[in-house]
């Protein structure tokens, strides 16, 4: 079944990569490849995120700061060491994500539940806080324009095929460590906290473990996104990306793997159609939260598996 | 630095403190009693203080009665929202999550209808007549809205503490907190004191809001930084515990009044900075009591 099941998993990567690496060449407009690159990052940052949460059972309402610290490593470097540095700027924006996520992590594992959760949500508006009115080094509000990846990067194309790569690369990486015994472990820290201690194991450790490995993701997704859009805005590190976030996971589904990529999609996807005509967006997320939770809490792709489930058991109870 | 300076910066600080309590001890109140965290709650300030702007400026009527209807109003939206959604998740499976996002898409919803019904532009709203002047104090001057807003809110403080511990419904409360099944079993509703509950703590939020319209202006938005300042309060204090949300209120009401004198544009960081170090010293908050740290 175990065997069976990574198998189905990594088929289903390898779907996605060759899905997406076709979009080019039968879409070849700029927007719709732009469409192709945000469901990818924000993809990434989703499934980056349900590690914490889905897997861990770490509802953190803060991952905008790491996603926010990859683009603005890349975008610093940039404005301020000139176009050349967008590559080290990605590999300043990873070594700063994990030396933040350690630092804050060390303070918030300290507390668990809701307390964590609005810990997370202090940090990341702290940091929100910070590059907002430090104006003339982060540019404040305007944040930071013009970022155009040197070289062959600059090509929409290839830029596009990088983050693919990087993409689905991060991706299996994640779904490894959730298939390793360390991804079992997290899921004990999840369903029973007390149990992890009698193993002989930390129930903080892996949770510092976990928080840092999804930052590391996120500022990766991050840093993906300021080459995509060549901007990035102080936006990106205020709480409702921390909130979007959330929403593509419940929408997928945290109980699966790939369920925050599906959600990231769809709601890319819903955005795209709904949100240029209407400026209430933020009340058409609210009500798809509140119908998630409260009527399909395990997700469009959970409740799809146990609705197959359901009809596999209705139909061996017909045949006898 | 005078002295007069320092005067005047403390009661200033003591009147943020009041508010931020007053936030705070709802946000509090329904954790202690019925362990539901309500994200939204920033969003029913938000909503008293458009209560009292439509009540006050826009239908002229007094102040005061404009502060009754805009607590009345968020109480009763708040009752709604426990009655219609939330209570429709307690007991699932990690509920404490799902109570966060569900709380959460309210502050999207409230945040939308807000601004569908008053616009996104600023609104203020004038003091009520008899506080726009100012009291002196020996050689201090400060302002008679702000003195007022203190005495109310110390008011505040002691009628709740003594509902609390001292009434009928205020030992159900805390019983609730304590053992809701043997609540039950002794004939009291429990999902209707929940519901009630509720409606106490939003409606302590939408006075919160109202009181504050007329120091501050009025906008969409302002539930999430409400929510943030009264997190980082109920942090120092300890979550759930009435007096900590006092002390903790306090501390940070003075250390921002403080800050803005001195570092204005910075003084928003410094409130984290004073979390952050409770953090580090004392995880559980300051006065909390000691079991609520688990693993």
């Amino acid at each position: 079944m175990q065997e069976k099941k990574s198998y189905l998993s990594e088929a289903f990567l390898v779907a996605l990569l060759v899905a997406f690496a076709v979009v080019p060449l039968l879409h070849p407009s700029s927007y719709q490849i732009m469409l192709a690159s945000h469901i990818l990052v924000w993809g990434l940052f989703a499934v980056a995120f349900n590690m914490l949460w889905g897997v861990t059972g770490m509802l953190s309402f803060g991952q905008a700061l790491y996603f926010g610290v990859g683009a603005y490593a890349v975008g610093l470097m940039m404005k301020h060491l000139g176009q050349s540095w967008f590559l080290p700027g990605m590999a300043a924006g990873l070594v700063a994500a994990i030396v933040l996520a350690i630092l804050v992590g060390l303070l918030i594992i300290r507390v668990s539940g809701v307390f964590f959760t609005v810990l997370t949500l202090a940090f990341g508006q702290l940091a929100w806080q910070i590059c907002f009115r430090w104006y003339h080094f982060t540019g404040g509000d305007d944040g930071i324009q013009n970022l155009i990846p040197p070289g062959l990067l600059g090509n929409r194309f290839v830029y596009y095929y990088f983050t693919l790569v990087v993409v689905v690369v991060s991706i299996w990486l994640l779904l490894r460590l959730s298939q390793s015994p360390m991804g079992v472990l997290l899921r004990c820290v999840r369903q029973n906290p007390n149990r992890v201690p009698f193993l002989g194991l930390s129930v903080r450790y892996s949770q510092l473990r976990v928080y840092v490995i999804s930052s590391l993701f996120s500022a990766l997704a991050g840093s993906l996104a300021a080459g995509v859009d060549n901007s990035i805005h102080t936006d990106m590190l205020y709480w409702t990306t921390s909130g979007e976030v959330i929403l593509m996971s419940v929408l997928g589904g945290i109980g699966q793997f790939f369920g925050p990529f599906i959600g990231a999609g769809a709601i890319i996807i819903i955005q795209d159609y709904v949100g240029a005509k209407t400026e209430y967006w933020s009340l058409i997320i609210g009500l798809v939260m509140m119908v998630m939770v409260l009527l399909l809490p395990r997700g469009v792709v959970g409740e799809a598996q146990a609705l197959k489930l359901w009809l596999k058991s209705v139909r061996r109870s017909n045949g006898g | 630095m005078d002295l007069s300076f320092i005067l005047v910066q403390l009661v200033s600080g003591l009147t943020m403190a009041t508010l931020l309590f007053l936030v705070a001890s709802g946000l509090t109140l329904i954790f202690g009693v019925g362990n539901v965290f309500n994200f939204a709650h920033g969003s029913f300030y938000m909503l008293g203080a458009y209560f009292a702007f439509q009540t006050v400026t826009a239908l002229q009527i007094n102040f005061w009665i404009g502060l009754v209807i805009a607590s009345l109003g968020a109480g009763l939206l708040g009752m709604c929202a426990e009655f219609l959604f939330l209570r429709r998740i307690y007991g699932r499976a990690e509920e404490g999550g799902f109570q966060i996002l569900l709380t959460y898409s309210f502050i999207l919803v409230i945040d939308d209808i807000v601004k569908f019904v008053w616009g996104t532009e600023y609104k203020s709203l004038l003091r009520p007549a008899g506080l726009r002047g100012s009291v002196e104090l020996g050689s201090i001057t400060l302002p008679s809205f702000n003195v007022a807003i203190i005495v109310i809110g110390l008011l505040v403080v002691v009628v709740a503490w003594l509902i609390l511990s001292r009434t009928r419904p205020g030992r159900i409360a805390r019983a609730t907190a304590l053992d809701r099944e043997m609540l039950s079993a002794m004939g009291v509703n429990v999902p209707l004191t929940m519901t009630l509950v509720f409606g106490i703590a939003t409606a302590l939020g939408g006075f919160a809001g109202a009181l504050a319209a007329p120091l501050r202006t009025v906008t969409p938005g302002a539930g999430i930084e409400v929510i943030i300042d009264s997190l980082i309060v109920v942090v120092i204090g300890g979550m759930g515990n009435f007096w900590g949300a006092w002390f903790g209120a306090l501390i940070l009401g003075e250390v921002m009044a403080f800050a803005v004198a001195i570092v204005p544009e910075w003084a928003s960081v410094v409130s984290y900075v004073v979390m952050v170090l409770t953090l580090i010293f004392k995880p559980e908050g300051l006065f909390a009591p000691r079991q609520t740290r688990t693993v």
